[in-house]
């Protein structure tokens, strides 16, 4: 059943209208079911969550006897962006991601987030997926706030993602849609993954599979589902920035997600205007590279890879 | 005058990007002006260079006070500005979201570390920055409460207002909260325009900044001393909105004195020209702001307005 949970009107002949599909038992409802809510499309160039939403619910539909749950997907957050290939707000050049919980009182965006997070809260898990940016790559990783760590980790060892990133507090991300929510007792995991602009098939499959297996946790589904992968859980102290000292062109030497050693060449920067190497950037510790950089243009500080030691 | 070159970022296919800064007198670190961290913020680039042609005649006069100096940044942000972009040029950050900033971290944070070592130890900062939605305000000196703010000495601009809200989380990254952390008494100072000149508005602000300096003795000059301003609360104002979208007629300009019930503005059906809404004014007071994009989007913000007892 599609809602409409937030609308504005345009000023010629449109509404602006946040959209979620939610999927119920069958059999209807008893009001004990759990709820899980996935939610993407907050950053306009963020396309990853759109096959996952297709895909959960495809399979759903495919086996809906198993169904034992609520299941709302909200697969655009931000559609105007999205239509637009904008990552914020058009109009406002405002990143979405930085005006929750909003205010019913405010201005356009912030009285969509109030609604938003109106319409979330009391989910028992949510998901938020990202797609990093059109200039990184990102393999399937869960982002956790330290404050939330206990309530969180559990949830995301179940989605079946290769890596769950334990960061530090920050006051500036307690604008974001996932701090909002953990901090009213929606628990609502942030998944990474992908490139912005593009759709990886098979990370979307991977997200799928875990999403399957947290929800037959929940009860939510009784079917068939993956035995998730171990992912790698990892603090701040053990990720390694690697930043371009110099401008030009990245191209690297090293593959997604493999293993590198000390001292192994990342990749090159390149001047096309002179037929030199401005840089070669060697890895400075043993480790993985689980964010590597895609857009080949970089400039001085640009984030070249993180690499997990 | 000296320029200083305080940041400069190297480019394969642009000419390099150079920060600079203009100081004017010696000793002490009195004073810093910095202008546009966007690049659409050309007014506050106006105001810095007038600034500057003034602080030079000043330095001649010597008129600027033994032992203070002061420093302007008339822009850290010329790459958006040249190809007329508000946010960064490539990955549109936000440079007036990156302070401290960190000379490791991506091309915005290291912009913004090589500007904040140059301007962190100053006794006064003062930032002419906008707001991100389109509109004029009534000019005025704004602060967020952080506990290190100072209302009483931001009186000294003789601005109409000065206007203090709470902080937010997104806030903590600005150049103007930064500045307090590191015990620099910090001020924004709005005017009417950003990506056009208004001229009489830039002069407003420019004698506020001259007049704040010649109450603190920083420079000998003499002025306008302004207003008395007002103290307001973000808080206390009055927010009018339409729950409809279309054309928006505006009847009424910041500083306006309204009563309730007056017409603030109308919404017109853009297609068949009939009004929609007509918005009024649910208080007595004066606009503090108005949007002035033509057409609006349902909800959106279209005043606010300074609460008062006017009975006339």
């Amino acid at each position: 059943m599609i809602q409409t949970i937030a609308s504005v009107g345009l000023p010629i002949d449109e509404t602006l209208m946040i959209n979620k599909n939610r999927l119920i038992p069958q059999s209807g409802l008893n009001g004990n079911e759990k709820r899980i809510s996935i939610v993407t499309g907050t950053h306009g160039d963020e396309l990853e969550g759109q096959y996952v939403c297709f895909e959960l619910q495809r399979r759903i539909k495919e086996n809906y006897s198993s169904l034992k749950g609520i299941v709302d997907v909200y697969p655009a957050l931000n559609p105007l962006g999205i239509d637009s290939i904008t990552r914020g707000i058009p109009a406002f050049d405002l990143d979405m991601n930085r005006i929750f919980p909003g205010s019913e009182n405010g201005s356009m965006p912030e009285y969509i987030a109030s609604k938003i997070i109106g319409d979330l809260s009391g989910s028992d898990v949510v998901i938020d997926i990202h797609a990093s940016n059109i200039f990184l790559k990102e393999i399937p990783q869960v982002r956790i706030n330290e404050l939330s760590r206990d309530v969180l980790v559990p949830y995301a060892k179940l989605i079946n993602v290769d890596y769950i990133w334990i960061h530090s507090s920050a006051t500036v991300l307690e604008s974001t849609l996932a701090y909002s929510l953990n901090s009213i007792g929606t628990p609502t995991l942030v998944v990474e993954m992908g490139v912005g602009m593009r759709i990886t098939k098979n990370y979307g499959d991977q997200l799928v599979d875990g999403i399957f297996t947290l929800m037959k946790e929940l009860g939510i589904w009784s079917g068939e589902t993956v035995t998730p992968k171990t992912p790698i859980i990892s603090e701040d102290g053990e990720v390694s920035f690697i930043n371009a000292g110099s401008s030009g062109v990245f191209l690297p030497s090293v593959e997604h997600w493999k293993n590198v050693k000390k001292g192994d060449c990342i990749g090159k920067i390149l001047n096309p205007l002179t037929g030199e190497v401005n840089e070669t950037i060697f890895s400075q510790t043993d480790g993985i590279v689980f964010t590597l950089r895609e857009y080949p243009i970089v400039s001085e500080g640009s984030l070249i890879a993180r690499i997990l030691a | 005058m000296e320029e200083k070159l305080l940041f400069e970022l190297d480019s394969v296919y642009r000419d390099n990007m150079r920060i600079k800064g203009f100081s004017f007198g010696k000793g002490e670190k009195s004073v810093c002006i910095v202008g546009a961290t966007r690049g659409n913020e050309v007014q506050q680039v106006y105001i810095c260079s007038q600034l500057i042609k003034i602080f030079r005649y000043l330095e001649k006069q010597g008129k600027i006070k033994e032992n203070k100096s002061i420093m302007v940044v008339p822009t850290v942000n010329s790459y958006s500005m040249n190809i007329a972009k508000r946010f960064w040029s490539t990955d549109n950050t936000d440079i007036n979201r990156m302070f401290p900033g960190y000379n490791l971290g991506e091309t915005t944070q290291r912009i913004a570390a090589g500007v904040f070592e140059n301007v962190n130890d100053y006794e006064y900062g003062i930032q002419f920055t906008s707001f991100y939605m389109q509109g004029s305000f009534i000019p005025h000196v704004r602060m967020m409460k952080t506990g290190f703010e100072n209302v009483e000495l931001a009186k000294d601009f003789g601005l109409p207002y000065v206007f203090r809200r709470e902080a937010r989380p997104y806030d903590t990254t600005t150049l103007n909260y930064n500045w307090q952390l590191w015990e620099t008494k910090a001020f924004s100072l709005y005017t009417n325009a950003t990506d056009t000149i208004d001229v009489a508005s830039a002069r407003e602000a420019i004698n506020a900044v001259l007049s704040f300096l010649n109450k603190n003795e920083i420079i000998e000059y003499r002025c306008h001393q302004g207003y008395v301003s007002q103290f307001i609360e973000g808080h206390t104002l009055v927010n009018v909105k339409s729950n409809v979208s279309g054309i928006f007629i505006r009847y009424k300009d910041v500083n306006s004195r309204v009563k309730k019930g007056d017409i603030l503005a109308e919404i017109i059906d853009p297609y068949t020209g009939m009004p929609v809404d007509t918005v009024k004014s649910p208080v007595n007071g004066i606009v503090f702001f108005h949007a002035d994009q033509p057409v609006i989007y349902s909800q959106a913000p279209l005043y606010r307005i300074i609460p008062t007892d006017d009975l006339y």
